[in-house]
């Protein structure tokens, strides 16, 4: 990599070669490890956010952090999450290795690539600036409700506006890219159903990004015009509809829920049978689930509203749509447990955090399933249940994902193992903490405490304390992650080209660390049956 | 149903469906089973809906663990070769349609109930602002708002919180026993939730709407609940407390509330006779500023940013009387400052305006008199 930026920039300053060698760079890893580290970068000033939250319901009363400051907090710790820290770690798993997965020598659109990531540092940098604002930072929560956020919203809800449109042309571009790559760029012989799972999941995700992401510009742009120019989309004084805010949002929001998990399941269908040392079992199941799951999140997005008085055949057709999704998602977790069945096992930090993946997030899909009964719904709605709910699936479902993505994949980046020892002590710490901070919520909810709240009446006190602990927990366990990783790319044990004994895919057929520019020519692909 | 009416008043509940032994555990861990006979039925669907979920986690999670013992690589160092099975995978796709064929159909024929709005026997008229509810009784007129009790001494850690600690309202929502009651909830400013767990009604309160929910309780006792949507600055301080009496009783009440109103009405007139003096009103006005207005305020009048102005030295509250009147009369369009008069009574008004006019280095020496309120409505 370094002799490649010093031909290309050899008569320039050192720094100014480094700026333009990232600034301009078109190839996929490049670009791969820009998300991965902005990712980074905004997954510890979220989960910074989190501390903050968790410290001041440590205890009831008002200690650490007001009312007015606890709101935007809470606003743009869910914000940076959902669009800073989930989606372009996998943009950059998915710019690392779907190329390399299919044997193309880059995506589709390298000038492209390279733009969809650059808006995203200023994106982010304008939404989170609204923190330094007079009258602060955003503070109606993630979801955004008009008229909380249009006709009260603060001055700088603007900045979220249009922070929220760049990171929309980001990944839609992205999506795009993605989607072109995979259509056009396969090696000869590699047919669709020959693709690993992390690319075909990926695929599916495009479309679901391409689809929606027109909605979420859409509702901020109605948003900016009932501020600002007079109309009244939302506005019920003005003819206009606060509910139906509500269902353009979640006509995103609920895709955007699979966006958010897809990409995992692909990365569990990939290291599962590498440390099974046996193929994927139902590999075709697999892929006609991930469809099934992306289709029906479409249709489902009014299980978010299930209290706004919505009549009553809504309700059931949302209810038995919402319930259906549990098949193909049981498919998916049976698959992965008949993959593991009678194989040849063995639990490297990977295949730990996947099957931490599988496990949590199959007690968050429960969960979700007990949150599609309507009248159940009734009491869990808007309660620490749902909080809980969607931390099992966000939080060892997303994030661990992509860890167990970067534990399998990064001695293939970088050349180097990382360190099992610590990599096992990081799994382990992280999932007691996963569990301690998250499953007391589940206690909480039930027993009738609403989320979004600073301060909280005394029957909540001891397990709002346990999160709290557990939060601490999980917040130093992130610190580790991040020495692991920077441990690894310094230095460590040489890694093979094939690093694990039992993967199997065009990617590990490369030397190990992966040149810069990989399959100028097509591999050969055996030919043969599908998959 | 009867069988749970001993242990309600205090609002705990007795785990029948946990194997808990120990009370306060399950009641800590479990949803509540609430006091009607929808709650109960729902927090039935919620146990039937755990104990699935329980079961396929033992199956799935025992098979994972089974596997990772079983064919861990000393003990299986030769993996099978299947990868496929359509049979297998027709299987694991039919029973769980099943099972969730099972969970829907209670969970349908409750809804269909739930969403039985009709032949209710009295209406209460549930309109949420920030952040405050206001009840009115259809049936006889009577209106009122509810605000947060706790004193913000207890929320800033000053004082030791009492038991009920953010669950205590000045003007609890009174409720008869055994009838139906039907209730439509709206709001004047952005989305609250009605929310009261012993009665499972959670329903949306929506600028421009007006949402129906009912519940017929069996008990008397109080019951404590909180707005369930974020709503702003105090959405965790808009708590909802509902007192249910016996009916008779509750006609008594109403009748009580009547003649309150009546004689509040003969207190309003005399207030207004009166020439006040600027200790009394100074007084009053302080009461009145740390129940309503010291949230945004804040206690010393130095407000929170530019969102929540300052009131000392401001242009409003030292500069003119006629536009300080104005504004917390009528509030201002668009913020959470809203418009007191309906809130607040001649003599309210008059006294927080004298005493922010006469505080935090404010020191106009104005003297606003209820009359000047009463004329300006």
């Amino acid at each position: 990599m370094v002799a490649h930026a010093e031909t290309v920039h050899k008569q320039r300053h050192p720094m100014l070669a480094f700026a333009a060698r990232w600034l301009f760079t078109t190839n996929h890893k490049e670009i791969g490890s820009l998300y991965l580290w902005l990712r980074f970068v905004l997954f510890f000033i979220a989960g910074a956010m989190a501390m903050f939250i968790r410290l001041e319901l440590f205890e009831p009363g008002i200690q650490f952090v007001d009312p007015l400051y606890y709101n935007q907090v809470l606003t743009l710790h869910g914000l940076v999450m959902v669009f800073g820290a989930v989606m372009p770690a996998f943009v950059g798993l998915a710019n690392w290795l779907i190329p390399m997965m299919i044997g193309a020598p880059d995506m589709a659109l390298p000038r492209m690539n390279n733009f969809s990531f650059w808006i995203l540092p200023f994106a982010f940098a304008m939404l989170l600036s609204s923190l330094f604002m007079e009258s602060g930072a955003p503070n109606f929560g993630w979801t955004f409700y008009a008229p909380l956020s249009t006709t009260y919203g603060p001055p700088s809800t603007d900045f979220f506006i249009l922070g929220v449109h760049m990171m929309g042309i980001s990944s839609i571009m992205g999506a795009i890219n993605i989607i072109v790559t995979i259509v056009n760029l396969r090696a000869p012989g590699m047919t669709y159903m020959k693709m690993p799972l992390f690319v075909w999941t990926w695929f599916i995700t495009a479309f679901l990004l391409i689809m929606v992401m027109p909605v979420l510009a859409g509702v901020v742009t109605m948003m900016l015009t009932d501020r600002h120019f007079g109309t009244s989309f939302f506005q019920a004084a003005g003819g206009g509809d606060p509910v139906m805010f509500q269902h353009i949002f979640w006509f995103f929001g609920h895709p955007e829920v699979y966006i958010m998990i897809l990409p995992g399941f692909g990365i569990a269908s990939q290291i599962i049978p590498t440390f099974a040392r046996k193929k994927l079992f139902g590999y075709h199941s697999m892929v006609y689930a991930t469809a099934s799951i992306a289709f029906l999140s479409f249709i489902v997005w009014g299980h978010h509203m299930f209290t706004t008085g919505m009549p009553l055949i809504a309700e059931l057709f949302v209810m038995y749509a919402t319930m259906l999704i549990a098949v193909p998602t049981g498919v998916k977790v049976f698959n992965w447990v008949a993959t593991m069945w009678r194989g040849s096992l063995t639990f490297e930090t990977p295949m730990l955090f996947a099957i931490g993946f599988v496990m949590m997030f199959t007690i968050g899909g429960f969960s979700g399933l007990m949150l599609a009964l309507v009248p159940a719904d009734f009491q869990y709605h808007d309660t620490y249940f749902v909080v809980a709910h969607f931390h099992y699936v966000l939080y060892p479902g997303a994030i661990f994902g992509t860890m167990a993505a970067v534990y399998y994949w990064l001695p293939k980046w970088c050349g180097h193992m990382y360190d099992e020892r610590l990599g096992k002590i990081h799994f382990w710490t992280a999932t007691i903490a996963v569990n301690l901070t998250f499953f007391p919520m589940h206690f909480t909810g039930l027993a009738g405490m609403p989320r979004r709240i600073p301060d909280y009446s005394l029957q909540f006190a001891d397990f709002n304390m346990v999160s709290s602990i557990g939060a601490g927990l999980l917040g130093l366990t992130q610190l580790l992650f991040l020495y692991i990783v920077v441990k690894t790319i310094r230095g460590g044990v040489k890694a093979t080209d094939q690093v694990w004994e039992g993967a199997e895919g065009l990617e590990w057929s490369l030397p190990s660390p992966a040149p810069l520019h990989t399959f100028a020519t097509p591999p050969v692909i055996a030919q043969g049956n599908d998959q | 149903m009867t069988s749970y009416a001993g242990g309600l008043k205090s609002g705990l509940m007795i785990p029948i469906f946990w194997g808990v032994p120990h009370i306060s555990l399950a009641a800590k861990i479990d949803m509540r089973p609430g006091v009607t006979d929808m709650s109960l039925r729902i927090q039935q669907i919620h146990h039937m809906s755990l104990w699935v979920c329980v079961v396929v986690g033992v199956v799935v999670f025992g098979a994972m663990f089974y596997t990772m013992l079983a064919h861990r690589r000393s003990k299986n160092p030769t993996p099978a070769k299947f990868s496929d099975s359509a049979l297998i995978e027709f299987i694991w796709t039919v029973i769980p349609v099943l099972i969730l064929v099972g969970m829907a159909i209670p969970a349908t024929t409750a809804l269909r109930d739930i969403e039985d709005n009709e032949n209710s026997d009295m209406t209460v008229l549930i309109t949420a602002s920030q952040w405050k509810w206001h009840y009115q009784y259809l049936d006889s007129g009577i209106n009122y708002y509810s605000n947060l009790a706790t004193p913000q001494e207890q929320i800033e850690n000053l004082e030791p919180k009492d038991e009920h600690y953010l669950l205590d309202v000045d003007n609890p929502l009174v409720l008869p026993t055994n009838k139906k009651i039907r209730f439509l909830v709206t709001a004047d400013d952005v989305i609250h939730s009605w929310w009261v767990p012993d009665f499972a009604v959670k329903q949306d309160a929506i600028p421009g709407f007006i949402n129906e929910a009912w519940t017929r309780i069996p008990v008397t006792g109080i019951f404590r609940g909180q707005c369930a949507e974020l709503c702003g600055l105090d959405h965790a301080y808009m708590p909802i407390v509902v007192e249910v009496r016996p009916e008779e009783e509750f006609d008594v009440w109403i009748e009580e509330q009547r003649l309150a109103a009546e004689l509040a009405g003969e207190a309003a007139v005399a207030a207004r006779a009166k020439t006040w003096a600027m200790e009394e009103l100074v007084t009053t006005g302080e009461e009145v500023f740390l129940k309503h207005c010291a949230t945004c305020h804040e206690r010393d009048g130095m407000g929170q940013g530019a969102k929540y102005p300052a009131l000392a030295g401001s242009a409003i509250a030292a500069g003119a009387i006629a536009e300080h009147l104005d504004r917390v009369m009528n509030g201002k369009a668009d913020t959470e400052m809203q418009a007191w008069a309906p809130q607040l009574s001649d003599l309210e008004i008059a006294s927080v305006i004298t005493y922010e006019r006469n505080s935090w280095g404010n020191d106009s020496g104005d003297i606003i008199q209820p009359v000047t309120v009463y004329e300006a409505r």
